[in-house]
């Protein structure tokens, strides 16, 4: 499943235009019927993303169920990002970069020195960053809520003798993915600080993120 | 009756012959959900008793139920998608809840999560408790929110399933594809726990499983002593990742 599909939608007109450095996380709510944008800027960068219900924080992404739904593992323009309910929480709508990554879940301290080397501890690291930003939102949030997130702009393919390999990246400068809001829904984005692997091209970059008001 | 070997009777397998090293064995049935706390030294055997079972299957570290299994890390840590012989279940915290130490079947299911109250009644419409008592529709969803309850914990808890004795092959386009007949009948897998493991299963079918009827299957489960992984192995061999996974787990026992 790849499609590559453009938005119609003018950056001049968004109401929210913010950069993510790498390494640094990002939390915000987008209302039902707003449209998020998330842009590789330099290309090849992994956005690590999770979204909640930003009424019920109960209610929150699940992996499974997405690629379930639609019975593939790619999320790209028309995946619906289902929700540990069975519902929609968002759509995406456009996407030049045609495959997006579920499986390959966020990097974290600990699993960088089962993947690389124990020395490796000290590592900077997608899930140290989504501990600081749910503990900085101050809402409740605890580490029972990371669940397994989307890896916009990443490659993780599966082969039918089910090997799971890392590839370079799909995308490229100022690619980017397109989300339509179900719900009013929470975002948490960690831009990915990975240095092992080739999720980021060994050279973390900052991505942009748009917010725009529902169309009438 | 030799006293001293208390309890007799659990080593005594559904044969009726002596198994030295199980402690117990238990039948859970179709549609069912069991929960356990898998002791770092015993190993759980579940049988496929009529073929075409599946078991639905979370993880958490017991003395810490915040560590639980993890779908990413480990298939990343492994390149695996599927789950077999030689294969591990990571935590979210870098170790080893259990490793795959028998497998007659050859793939189980990692990807596809599990079926809910919406999926069932849809696929195979409803049928509650009023009309047809204990064989009542279920879901393992619900199977798996109630237990939680019973350990303290709630949905926020609910950690991605592994679906033992399922197929789902990915194709080239991302496709995912249920394959029928993946196991027979008397296959079964082996899961050595690696730390005090609660571990909760259900029996209800897999969510992609294209069967139109509602026909869980029951499983065999035998819990036996074990012992704990050698230098050599298979599973600390299987990837130089999975020997730095048994090194964590076991620094934390020291």
């Amino acid at each position: 499943m790849t499609k590559q599909e453009a938005s119609t939608l003018q950056v001049s007109n968004a109401r929210y235009d913010a950069i993510i450095p790498a390494g640094e996380p990002w939390i915000h709510e987008i209302a039902r019927g707003q449209y998020f944008r998330i842009v590789d800027i330099e290309g090849n960068q992994a956005a690590d993303t999770l979204f909640y219900n930003a009424h019920d924080y109960e209610e929150r992404y699940s992996a499974q169920n997405t690629i379930r739904e639609q019975a593939n593992i790619y999320l790209t323009t028309g995946t619906r990002l289902m929700s540990s309910k069975g519902n929609a929480l968002l759509t995406i709508v456009a996407d030049t970069c045609g495959r997006h990554d579920t499986l390959g879940g966020a990097c974290a301290t600990e699993s960088n020195m089962v993947r690389y080397a124990i020395e490796k501890r000290h590592m900077h690291a997608c899930r140290q960053s989504f501990l600081k930003a749910i503990i900085g939102w101050g809402r409740g949030l605890e580490k029972r809520d990371i669940v397994h997130n989307i890896n916009f702009f990443m490659n993780v393919p599966v082969t039918r003798d089910g090997r799971l390999t890392f590839e370079d990246g799909v995308s490229a400068p100022g690619k980017y993915v397109e989300m339509r809001a179900e719900m009013d829904v929470l975002a948490v984005v960690s831009n990915c600080p990975q240095l092992n692997n080739p999720c980021n091209a060994y050279n973390p970059t900052p991505v942009r993120v748009l917010i725009w008001d529902p169309m009438d | 009756m030799d006293r001293t070997d208390w309890p007799f009777h659990c080593k005594m397998n559904h044969e009726g012959t002596m198994d030295e090293n199980q402690l117990f064995e238990e039948l859970l049935q179709p549609g069912a959900t069991w929960s356990h706390i898998l002791k770092r030294g015993t190993s759980l055997r579940i049988t496929d008793i009529q073929g075409s079972a599946n078991v639905g299957a979370i993880f958490y570290n017991r003395d810490n139920p915040a560590e639980r299994y993890n779908m990413p890390d480990t298939l990343k840590a492994q390149h695996i998608a599927r789950l077999t012989s030689g294969a591990v279940l990571y935590s979210d915290m870098g170790r080893i809840l259990c490793s795959i130490t028998k497998d007659l079947v050859g793939w189980h299911d990692p990807l596809s999560g599990c079926s809910d109250a919406a999926g069932v009644d849809a696929k195979y419409g409803e049928a509650r408790y009023q009309s047809h008592r204990n064989d009542h529709h279920q879901n393992a969803y619900d199977g798996f929110v109630i237990e939680l309850a019973k350990h303290g914990l709630s949905t926020r808890d609910m950690a991605a399933p592994v679906n033992f004795f399922s197929k789902v092959v990915v194709d080239e386009t991302g496709g995912m594809h249920f394959i029928s007949g993946n196991s027979q009948p008397g296959m079964f897998v082996e899961l050595r726990a690696e730390m005090n493991v609660l571990i909760l299963l259900n029996t209800c079918q897999h969510p992609l499983d294209p069967n139109p009827k509602y026909e869980p299957r029951p499983v065999r489960l035998s819990i036996r002593k074990t012992v704990p992984a050698s230098p050599n192995d298979a599973c600390r061999l299987f990837r130089p990742e999975n020997e730095r996974g048994f090194v964590l787990t076991e620094r934390y026992f020291l």
